[in-house]
């Protein structure tokens, strides 16, 4: 009997113990959405929790889910790397939510292939037709006599979105292509699969994959900013109603020097 | 003497107020009961809940889009305007796999309990059926990274040699039985003593070779094959067979154990070997145990999500060929993991509910398994006592 009462009494410290935790974060920022921008706003909140000493939650759970978060009440800050969807500000009006964009950074999707594959640009019609199926093989694109495994996001993600509407263009994706779950999983799925083509926000690019001009321009900071990259977008922060208080001041970091660092660090372009 | 006279008295004065205090006992009776079966039901009553929960969010689905698209149609696009949902390919995806993990985790998992309860000795046993029950600790995730992370590059980068290899020694010994037993069978029929052996090692040479030729050219033609993606359904349904193979080595080698020294006994006494024993009376004496076990393992391997969702590739189409195992698959839990973030009343409502309605598939096809087995179960239950 004493034992269990021991453990009760264990129980409700601990208890108590989360339950005040759980104010003290309700008092910080909730952040969720879109895994693209999911490392800006982490590094944000790291800078953001040192300098001024309140809690930031990050969760990256699509842009999709982002957006939902958001009209549910259940985030301060949706991440997503498309713009909301007119079906999605309604039901947000519905809710008495007012979403707004702000935008953190500019991105792009950067085409990625395996490190052997020798083929190093493609046009954005030939993009178009691989994803559609068209060209399965990579000698039909100037490669090696190997078939294409085509790679893309789930449903969930903004990128996918983007992809979808700056390249596709109504047309839809193979039914055979694979579908990853995030930015990384498509990184890594393109590193080890020697046919593989991919798409990746710039942060992600690194030697483990190579990436490939489109119509000639490679991506890169200075090709995103300058816009003669075609694939590049805007990435949002989406708030309900005109930032303000803690999230305002969130909002406007990479207005500042630091902001700008941390995004440049992270191989995106500051906007501002 | 004292104590026995007060205890009559006792017992004579709860005889008088008998009547009203048997009333309260029966209601204390009853409400004992009542509260035990309640919370027996509860699981029952849950599961009653599951089903109308998920059937309330399927039927939408099907009021919306009829059911002709969902089960005829290959064209899974969800997302798309206008959208398309057709699950057939997804159906037939999560068949595949759970076929693959079944073909290698159920002849697996059987001859592994055998070996664990009729040949190991006692002591050995003790620790082997821990370390195979540990599988089960596993979480999902782990296996799906591995999957995804050791096993897909492995597949792609040496998968020929892998399959050649497998079948190698999968198949070497079963056809060296069937050699064996075709020219016994064969030279069983010559009746001359002088005859018999000579005929006998010829008939065991050419079968031999026949049977290295055709491990061979298997061998080769699968060497040959070159894995494009690692991420397909081999991969799953062989981490799918590790997952159910706890399970039914388990629930198995329990129904093995069951069936008791006296029948092995009686079987030896009658003249049997080992083998005889183990194959025509405990085998038989157990089946509807080991029935029950590989349907348990079969709805772990159709009812497992993190894997696929991480390993299969997720692509919605049906492989061709259609017995295609090097090629991604999605299955129906995957589907649910990997679009229930996107799709809710804000983006159409058909989206949401098409989900549930794989739900409901799912949770009909388990149920509907269930109830097999139970009723092979209490069948077999009958006829071995003898009824």
């Amino acid at each position: 009997m004493r034992k269990l009462g021991t453990v009760l009494a264990a129980l409700l410290v601990i208890m108590t113990a989360g339950w005040a935790g759980n104010a003290e974060a309700a008092k910080g920022i909730v952040i969720d959405g879109s895994t693209t921008v999911g490392p800006i706003a982490k590094s944000f909140a790291a800078y953001f929790m040192k300098k001024y000493k309140v809690p930031v939650t990050v969760s990256e759970s699509g842009s999709g889910n982002g957006a939902k978060s958001l009209i549910n009440g259940s985030c301060d800050i949706a991440d997503m790397s498309r713009s909301m969807k007119p079906q999605e500000i309604a039901a947000a009006k519905a809710r008495r939510i007012n979403p707004v964009a702000n935008v953190v950074a500019l991105d792009c999707l950067a085409m990625i292939v395996h490190p052997s594959n020798p083929v190093r640009a493609l046009t954005e019609a030939q993009i178009g037709d691989i994803f559609s199926g068209r060209i399965n093989n990579w000698r039909q694109v100037g490669g090696p006599n190997f078939p294409i495994v085509v790679i893309q996001r789930e449903s969930n993600s903004g990128t996918q979105e983007t992809f979808k509407e700056l390249v596709m263009k109504g047309r839809a994706v193979v039914s055979g292509a694979e579908t990853q779950a995030s930015n990384g999983a498509v990184k890594n799925r393109v590193s080890q699969t020697r046919g593989a083509i991919g798409f990746v926000g710039l942060g992600y690019l690194d030697a483990s994959v190579k990436k490939i001009a489109v119509n000639g321009v490679i991506p890169s900071a200075a090709t995103v900013k300058n816009k003669t990259y075609r694939l590049s977008r805007d990435l949002y922060m989406y708030t309900n109603g005109k930032p303000a208080g803690v999230v305002g001041t969130f909002i406007d970091l990479p207005k500042t020097p630091d902001g700008r660092r941390i995004i440049q660090e992270l191989g995106f372009v500051p906007k501002y | 003497m004292n104590g026995e006279i007060e205890s009559n008295q006792g017992r004579s004065s709860a005889f008088i107020v008998s009547a009203r205090k048997r009333k309260i006992q029966k209601i204390r009776q009853k409400t004992g009961e009542a509260t035990l079966l309640i919370i027996a039901s509860f699981v029952a009553i849950v599961v009653l809940f599951i089903f109308y929960f998920v059937a309330r969010d399927a039927v939408p689905y099907f009021q919306i889009r009829g059911f002709r698209e969902f089960f005829t149609s290959i064209d899974w696009y969800p997302a798309d305007d206008p959208p398309r949902f057709g699950a057939l390919a997804i159906i037939y995806g999560s068949l595949m796999v759970t076929v693959g993990s079944a073909l290698i985790a159920v002849p697996m998992g059987i001859i592994a309990s055998i070996c664990l309860s009729d040949i190991l000795p006692f002591n050995v046993r003790q620790y082997v059926k821990p370390v195979i029950e540990m599988l089960a600790a596993i979480p999902s995730v782990a296996y799906g990274f591995f999957a995804l992370v050791v096993f897909a590059p492995l597949l792609q980068n040496s998968g020929g040699p892998i399959l050649m290899w497998t079948w190698w020694v999968i198949a070497t010994p079963f056809l060296l039985l069937a050699v064996i037993v075709a020219s016994e069978l064969l030279t069983s029929t010559i009746a001359s003593q002088s005859l018999k052996k000579p005929v006998d090692i010829a008939v065991k040479a050419l079968f031999g070779l026949l049977a290295l030729l055709f491990l061979y050219f298997v061998g080769t033609h699968l060497q040959g094959l070159e894995i494009m993606s690692g991420t397909n359904a081999l991969n799953v349904s062989i981490i799918l067979s590790f997952m159910a193979l706890p399970t039914i080595v388990s629930v198995s080698e329990d129904a093995l154990q069951a069936v008791g020294r006296d029948l092995r006994e009686g079987s030896y006494a009658l003249g049997a070997t080992r083998a005889e024993t183990i194959i025509k009376t405990v085998l038989p004496a157990a089946s509807s145990g080991i029935l029950a076990a590989v349907i348990l393992g079969i709805m772990r391997a159709l009812g497992e999500t993190m894997v696929v969702w991480m390993a299969s590739g997720n692509s919605s189409h049906v492989p061709s060929p259609w017995y295609n195992y090097l090629e991604s698959v999605r299955t129906l839990t995957a589907t649910i993991a990997g679009d229930m973030g996107e799709a809710d009343q804000v983006t159409g409502s058909a989206r949401f509910h098409v989900l549930f309605a794989m739900g409901l598939i799912l949770l009909v096809v388990s149920f509907v398994s269930n109830l097999i087995s139970e009723r092979i179960v209490v069948r077999q239950r009958k006829i071995l006592s003898g009824q």
